[in-house]
């Protein structure tokens, strides 16, 4: 799925390196904006391993819909002594859940496309899930989610372990998530220029 | 500044004791310290201010002050009261039940609780708007028709107060199924609070009205100095003083849901301050009972003086008129009392005069028909004051409980 929301504007500073995971064929978590640098994992590679602690999850929230597609989102902490990689997200509201990633496309506008592969936290890292950012995408759900009602999702990780999060359903006016497929991000150009001063394109 | 206040902060001031704990927490002088003013006016050569960067001073920012959300007792109510409120009353849709409350409310607290300590909203698309407190404070109250929806028990006292011959009521300023309170020294945080929860209610509820009011900005007078309305009057002389056993029997409920809680009676006082202005200060303070210029009752010297109600003129008048305004609504019976958390408004003026100023009129009281009623029904019946004072707008809230971080504001009703 190849979406783009019709008017995204944030700090771009942290997705300034993405390289668009969907037509990359050497992606590595790496090159993602849940960490940074190569740099960085060579650092926790020196990390002596210790018993794993826990990921938490801080201000999980999910955006209220009827029905359809909505997102969740929150901040995922590492802190345990290894890198985790999230894999996929379920919850009872939607019975298609897929982990999103947001990279800006040619045009300057924000694509939306499933993450392959997960996003890796490295050790000490935090994944940041946020509107105009990664987030989990509710695909299908068909009982409404009310304002104020809480969403139990279970996220996994790729070693198999999984985490029970409770995510305080909230109205919010961005976040739309009715998109509208737009073929011209499907290309396969991966550049980016490194611009910090780009906002979105209305589409 | 009055007679009867210090001149200096050189005192201990009471807002600083509260939100010590705050200030410290910021890595500042905590507690107890000399007034900014007075150190403004003996801090050594100001620098430069094009390249001078802001430094907060010895106390700290007081954008930095937090007031604890949690607790026995909602927050608004005993913690000091800052410059700035706001007062929004919301109706409930009619398809709210009472797990949609239930919902309504575990959201709003959720707000309310994160914006108090400095954090952004959930789903806060300005959150950095949230980061200066400046001693915000939420409140939630409860109208009949909140409690009729969340299947009761309904306070006796909770309803419409009684009409008043003076009342000149506009359903615009009146009643309400929940109340959000938010004040805060700062209006930018004020604003951004008012926002966040308004978003969050949307689905919920319909705006029925709301009314800003304000104070001495935070810093221009010792804290703890009893507020002046618009009328120049010194406004709140004899209030319980909170932390104390009177406060606690006067304002504090102990009765089922709303232990811990209290009740509000907020009434919008129009005053009139073109004709006021036809009135010599004695004639005001001859209405008022105290004198206009320090708040002193007209038998004594200073503000903090009793009243003698007896004392005689050489004319044989008693000096304070029975029907002055602190004659008429001292109390008659010793459970008479009320606490007063009141609040200036002053809007474009849309008749003939050139103001729109009046008293949004807070008075929180453990029962509204044993405590306030009887003083609000001596004012009616007669009052000096009432010449130039016209209660406008008219609302009854009952005040639940605090909650701890696990609990939500109403959940003693709606749990």
């Amino acid at each position: 799925m190849n979406v783009v929301t019709p008017v995204m504007r944030f700090a771009m500073g942290g997705l300034v390196a993405v390289t668009l995971a969907a037509c990359s064929t050497d992606s590595t978590p790496a090159e993602t904006s849940a960490t940074p640098t190569q740099t960085s994992q060579a650092a926790d590679a020196a990390h002596s391993e210790t018993a794993a602690h826990a990921v938490t999850v801080t201000d999980a929230w999910v955006k209220t819909t009827e029905e359809g597609m909505t997102a969740a989102f929150g901040e995922l902490v590492n802190s345990t002594d290894e890198a985790v990689v999230l894999v996929s997200a379920s919850t009872p509201a939607s019975g298609m859940v897929e982990l999103h990633e947001t990279s800006m496309d040619d045009a300057g506008g924000m694509s939306m496309s499933e993450k392959e592969g997960g996003f890796t936290i490295e050790s000490g890292d935090s994944l940041v899930l946020e509107p105009g950012g990664n987030h989990i995408m509710l695909m299908d759900v068909t009982t409404p989610i009310l304002a104020g009602d809480t969403v139990a999702l279970t996220l996994t990780f790729e070693d198999g372990t999984t985490l029970d999060i409770e995510a305080a359903a909230k109205d919010f006016a961005g976040a739309n998530e009715e998109y509208v497929e737009d073929e011209d991000s499907m290309d396969m150009d991966h550049s980016s220029d490194g611009s910090d001063d780009h906002s979105g394109h209305d589409h | 500044m009055t007679d009867s206040q210090p001149h200096s902060g050189a005192g201990t001031s009471r807002r600083r004791l509260l939100l010590g704990g705050a200030a410290a927490g910021v890595g500042m002088a905590a507690g107890v310290g000399a007034d900014r003013l007075a150190l403004a006016a003996t801090s050594p050569a100001q620098p430069d201010p094009v390249t001078a960067e802001a430094t907060p001073d010895t106390t700290g920012l007081n954008g930095a002050q937090t007031v604890p959300f949690h607790g026995r007792h909602q927050a608004g109510i005993a913690t000091p009261i800052a410059a700035y409120a706001a007062y929004v009353a919301l109706d409930l849709h009619d398809d709210v039940d009472r797990d949609g409350l239930r919902r309504l409310m575990r959201i709003l607290t959720d707000d309310a609780r994160r914006l108090s300590a400095g954090q952004a909203a959930l789903a806060d698309t300005e959150p950095e708007l949230a980061e200066v407190t400046a001693g915000l404070t939420v409140t939630f109250g409860f109208g009949p028709g909140f409690v009729t929806r969340a299947g009761g028990p309904m306070p006796s006292w909770l309803a419409p107060l009684p009409a008043f011959e003076i009342d000149a009521l506009d359903p615009a300023w009146s009643d309400g199924d929940l109340l959000m309170i938010v004040s805060a020294d700062d209006q930018v945080t004020v604003a951004h609070a008012v926002r966040m929860l308004m978003k969050d209610s949307r689905s919920f509820t319909t705006p029925r009205w709301r009314q800003d009011g304000f104070r001495r900005a935070y810093g221009s007078e010792v804290s703890g100095t009893t507020m002046r309305n618009l009328f120049g009057q010194v406004d709140g002389t004899t209030n319980p003083e909170p932390g104390t056993a009177d406060f606690d029997s006067v304002v504090w409920s102990d009765d089922g849901w709303l232990a811990g809680g209290t009740s509000l009676a907020l009434r919008r006082i129009r005053m009139n301050l073109d004709t006021w202005d036809e009135v010599d200060p004695t004639g005001r303070s001859f209405s008022v009972g105290r004198r206009i210029s320090d708040g002193a009752p007209l038998t004594g010297n200073k503000e903090g003086d009793l009243p003698d109600f007896d004392a005689k003129t050489p004319a044989g008048r008693t000096v304070i008129s029975p029907v002055s305004h602190i004659a008429r609504s001292r109390p008659e019976q010793p459970h008479e009392v009320i606490f007063r958390r009141g609040y200036n408004y002053d809007l474009p003026p849309d008749g003939d005069g050139v103001s729109e100023s009046g008293l949004i009129f807070a008075s929180f009281q453990a029962d509204v028909t044993r405590q306030f009623l009887p003083i609000q029904q001596r004012l009616a019946d007669a009052d000096l004051l009432n010449t130039w004072t016209t209660p406008i707008g008219s609302a009854v809230f009952a005040i639940p409980p605090g909650c701890d971080e696990g609990g939500y504001i109403g959940q003693t009703l709606l749990g």
